[in-house]
């Protein structure tokens, strides 16, 4: 299968942002001028990443791109030698990434990897509860050391300290040292998140193709639903506020809880009460960590959490006491969910008519249980917890050039690459040192000014599904997770991606993520701030959701979203709470608007608008 | 035969001087062992009936029955003669020896005794449905038909929307008539299987006044999947849909989880239906506007695929299925369950498989193999 050439694509550059190529590390551009590699390039399947990547990436945002383009690689290629493939490349087209599986060619060298596979993989695999209990220690280390970084603010003079304990060292070089740590400690992190995503998707997704083998017709969401119910603290951040609702009504301050939308009004009235002051030391110890959960996917810098923004989890805690009032129960039904699950499992294997495909059953069954609280939770630490901190950390960064005048605005700081960000810090520090002013100050606003106006165009732009040469088979575990969870065949994929006419469409299709029929209104929410406009029974339509979002889905009947396949929590959360889901659609928020009457069927995937 | 059928039928027969065996039966009396008695199709029907599916009502002429008709007739003395010297393969003969035998047969009444007998069940039928002379299908039920592997499904006549005595025994002969196409003798010739120890028994069934009907697999016909039903529906009766002259709807229901997979709405541009004046099924063409409407609704689908469900539990098997929603019934008590049969393609199949099933590997033997082997794209 042939789709357009990359080279064809990237030709074409959108008027107007000439260059744009500077924005971004170099190895990620496709080529002309070296013939070796733009050979390779055309004979390659490229497909662009939409379930990570719903939007073009800022410059400083690339680095978690670089950071998994390194880990996912090593881990396959160096680490583990999974025999037939090596790592995933990557390439971007006007800020969208494309990413490509690279096989091993030589079936002499593939047959060379396979022991070291099972001896390293298999390690892994044998020890899975013992390494992840480790993992966590290491990983909880990581986000410690990263709450601590600090970043100095430049005083016109030191401080005293700096001659009385004759530390020898200045607040310039700290700041440069620091910001070092920061991005080493975002690097290192993502280090940790692919020491067993891929083994765990592998488990995962053979399970998942085992199943279809048997069972030509079941849907991904009835064989996810085989390993739902397990605890996972993604639904820890949720249980909180849960948990903050029940104790406002006990301590009698709901009302005071419930008196604004606005935060700090909230807090200010909370104050004033004896138990108000005892309900906030509560909310105290569940915002760490838990209400580090980002309200997007943790990928993007302007994924805030709701620490950030308080009344998100306000919004959430307020609609929970509102059902208490009502006498209704938030609890998470999680002994339907795994009645339902054990029950569903039994029958499929009942169907199931050799004994060796049962036993064979049975093994992978046990294997994907033992992956999935990783596959889960690792969001949770490195997406959410790592990155939020993260993101607030290269705000104090963005705060030190806006204030040294390199960029007009600390959000500007995103549109700088992070070595971009390196040289400018030492254009500042030297000029603070040395008291002049920093050359940066005359190129690097107009400059902002002008990738800013790039990024709108880029956001325009439709990146195509898939570029360059469509291999006959994929190997690469995680590339068939997006590849086979998300994307059934090319012909849906394609479908997705184009849409001529949102005002004319009536019928449109996603994955089926959790089955059911239902008929309502729908509400388009943006962000996560707008869930506060759900009104009881609405079907939320979002670009995605996250942990954050929780609270929505109280009070839903339905659930609609752009990106995100069976596994994504959207379509997770609906399962666990009996709700239709149709995840993945490409362009449900551009289709749908609030108050139409939409037809959600989670089994087989279709929306219908009643127009 | 059971001791329902048994005792059941005891003075229905007053003519059965020489045998205590019945000439009639109602469906419930009867179960799947009964095949001897009343043919696959009955028995299957009374099996389903006991089993606590919803089947219209109806009863059976036995295969003592047919045996004491060919014996009243002069038949059975005669047919030997007849075929003398046929070849399966010289058609011509076949069919002339065909055509003697059949109009002997449907020249032929019914021994007084029975005919009273068959008038008797029908009139109860009529009064258990409420309805003056119901309307029936008559249906041959052969005893070697509907098993598995020995498919002779099709080699006999059904006839629909039948009314009154006189009309049921003319086609209950026709049904018995049917056993000699030229096409079922040459058939028996080459299987070496003797006419003579052929039987037949003969179902009187209420019509369903069908709305919508059709037939379901308890899996999917076209990859073997045992995990979910496959249901193809038109409007009016289910000849339509059997016979293959429209493309149905269809429609794919997880077993499991009783959620609806699949769902694709064909062009139906044909519907059977029951001609008010003369009282007769007909085809008539569906009006163009109804000819893309879904034909069975969604909770009639899931109603239906539960059925099929319990069924297929029944018998411990994946089951073809005739079926039908009747228009005078309310919702909740319309969906009739017409046949019922083992399917047979994917069976021979899979048992034919069973032997190839690969060892069951460790997880981690699985992984690497599935990872040398890749995922096809597209």
């Amino acid at each position: 299968m042939k789709f357009p050439v990359p080279h064809d694509v990237k030709a074409k550059t959108i008027p107007g942002t000439e260059g744009w190529e500077r924005m971004y590390p170099y190895q990620y551009q496709f080529v002309t001028d070296d013939p070796v590699r733009n050979q390779y390039e055309k004979e390659t399947f490229w497909f662009y990443d939409g379930l990570h990547y719903p939007e073009p990436l800022y410059p400083f945002d690339t680095i978690w791109d670089e950071a998994w383009f390194l880990a996912l690689s090593q881990f396959n290629n160096r680490i583990f030698m999974v025999p037939p493939v090596r790592g995933v490349d990557h390439r971007m087209i006007n800020g969208y990434v494309y990413i490509s599986p690279v096989p091993v060619k030589n079936p002499e060298e593939i047959g060379s990897r396979v022991p070291h596979f099972m001896e390293r993989a298999g390690h892994y695999y044998k020890n899975w509860d013992a390494l992840e209990a480790k993992w966590k220690v290491k990983m909880e280390a990581t986000i410690r050391e990263l709450e601590a970084i600090d970043i100095p603010r430049l005083a016109d003079m030191e401080d005293i300290s700096v001659v009385m304990d004759a530390l020898g060292e200045s607040k310039g070089y700290h700041l440069l040292k620091n910001y070092d740590d920061l991005i080493n400690l975002g690097i290192k992190c993502w280090q940790y998140h692919f020491e067993f995503l891929n083994l765990g998707y592998a488990a995962y997704v053979f399970f998942l193709d085992f199943v279809q083998k048997l069972f030509p017709s079941i849907p991904a969401q009835r064989v996810t639903q085989m390993i739902s119910g397990i605890d996972v603290i993604m639904y820890r951040p949720d249980e909180e506020l849960k948990g903050l609702a029940k104790k406002a009504i006990e301590l009698g301050v709901d009302a005071a809880v419930c008196f604004s939308e606005e935060w700090t009004e909230v807090e200010a009235g909370l104050k004033k009460l004896p138990k108000g002051v005892e309900w906030l030391t509560s909310l105290n110890l569940s915002r760490e960590p838990w209400f580090n959960v980002s309200t997007g996917t943790g990928w993007f810098h302007h994924d805030r959490s709701w620490n950030d923004q308080m009344n998100v989890p306000l919004s959430g805690i307020q609609t929970y006491i509102g059902k208490l009032k009502q006498g209704i129960s938030i609890e998470r039904p999680t002994e339907k969910v795994c009645a339902e699950r054990d029950r569903i499992t039994a029958e499929y294997r009942g169907l199931i008519e050799k004994e060796e495909d049962r036993k064979q059953f049975d093994e992978l069954l046990g294997c994907a249980k033992t992956v999935f609280p990783y596959v889960e939770n690792h969001l949770f630490y490195v997406e959410h917890w790592f990155h939020s901190v993260f993101w607030n950390k290269m705000r104090e960064v963005g705060a030190i050039l806006a204030e040294h005048g390199i960029i007009k605005d600390v959000e500007d700081v995103w549109l700088l690459r992070r070595d971009e960000i390196k040289q400018a810090l030492w254009d500042v520090v030297t000029a603070w040192a040395t008291g002049v002013t920093p050359r940066g100050t005359m190129t690097w606003p107009k400059e902002v000014e002008w990738r800013k106006g790039v990024m709108a165009k880029f956001k325009e732009w439709n990146a195509p599904p898939a570029i360059g040469t469509a291999p006959e088979v994929i190997q690469e575990p995680f590339t068939i997770v997006l590849w086979g969870v998300t994307n059934t065949s090319l012909a849906d994929w394609a479908a997705v991606a184009e849409v001529k006419d949102p005002s004319t469409v009536k019928e449109f299709k996603g994955f089926a993520g959790s089955p059911g029929i239902v008929e309502g209104k729908a509400r388009v929410c943006r962000t996560v701030d707008d869930i506060r406009q759900l009104q009881e029974g609405e079907i939320l339509v979002a670009p995605t959701t996250s942990p954050s979002w929780a609270p929505a889905f109280a009070k839903i009947q339905a659930c609609v979203t752009d990106v995100g396949g069976v596994m994504s929590h959207a379509a997770i959360v609906c399962r666990e709470y009996g709700l239709p889901a149709v995840v993945g659609t490409g362009h449900a928020t551009k289709i749908i608007q609030s108050g139409m009457m939409i037809r959600v069927d989670g089994s087989t995937g279709v929306i219908s608008i009643s127009r | 035969m059971t001791q329902a059928a048994k005792s059941a039928s005891t003075g229905m027969n007053p003519g059965a001087e020489l045998s205590s065996a019945p000439e009639l039966c109602w469906f419930e009396e009867v179960h799947k062992e009964d095949v001897a008695l009343v043919g696959g199709k009955c028995s299957s029907l009374g099996e389903l009936i006991n089993a606590g599916v919803r089947v219209p009502p109806g009863f059976a002429l036995t295969t003592h029955g047919y045996a004491r008709f060919m014996r009243d007739a002069g038949v059975s003395g005669e047919i030997p003669g007849m075929l003398e010297g046929c070849g399966h393969d010289d058609l011509d003969q076949l069919e002339s020896a065909s055509r003697a035998i059949r109009e002997m047969i449907e020249a032929h009444s019914f021994a007084w005794e029975l005919e009273d007998a068959i008038a008797e069940f029908y009139r109860k039928l009529s009064v258990r449905c409420m309805v003056p002379a119901v309307p029936v299908a008559v249906r041959s039920s052969a005893t070697a038909e509907d098993l598995p592997g020995a498919s002779f499904a099709g080699q006999q006549d059904t006839y629909l929307w039948i009314r009154g005595v006189d009309d049921l025994l003319l086609h209950a002969r026709r049904c018995i008539s049917s056993l000699f196409t030229g096409r079922a003798i040459a058939y028996r010739i080459r299987m070496g299987f003797p006419h003579e120890d052929v039987a037949l028994s003969v179902g009187f069934q209420k019509m369903a006044n069908s709305y919508t009907a059709g037939v379901m697999f308890t899996m999917n016909p076209a990859n073997g999947d045992r995990s979910v039903i496959a249901i193809d529906a038109n409007f009016g009766f289910g000849e339509s849909v059997v016979s293959g002259e429209v493309t149905p709807d269809h429609f794919v229901v997880n077993k499991v989880a009783m959620d609806i997979l699949e769902r694709t709405i064909c062009s139906k541009e044909i519907t059977y239906t029951v001609d008010q004046k003369t009282q007769k099924s007909v085809k008539i063409e569906t009006p163009h506007e109804r000819q893309n409407v879904q034909s069975i609704i969604d909770e009639e689908i899931v109603e239906l695929a539960r059925m099929g469900k319990a069924i297929e539990k029944h018998y411990g098997r994946p089951m073809d299925i005739e079926w039908a929603v009747d228009k005078d019934l309310p919702a909740g008590g319309n969906i009739f369950i017409l046949q019922a049969r083992p399917e047979t393609v994917w069976s021979a199949k899979r048992e034919a498989d069973a032997a190839a099933a690969p060892k069951a590997t460790s997880a981690m033997d699985y992984i690497l193999s599935s990872l040398l082997t890749g995922k096809k794209v597209s």
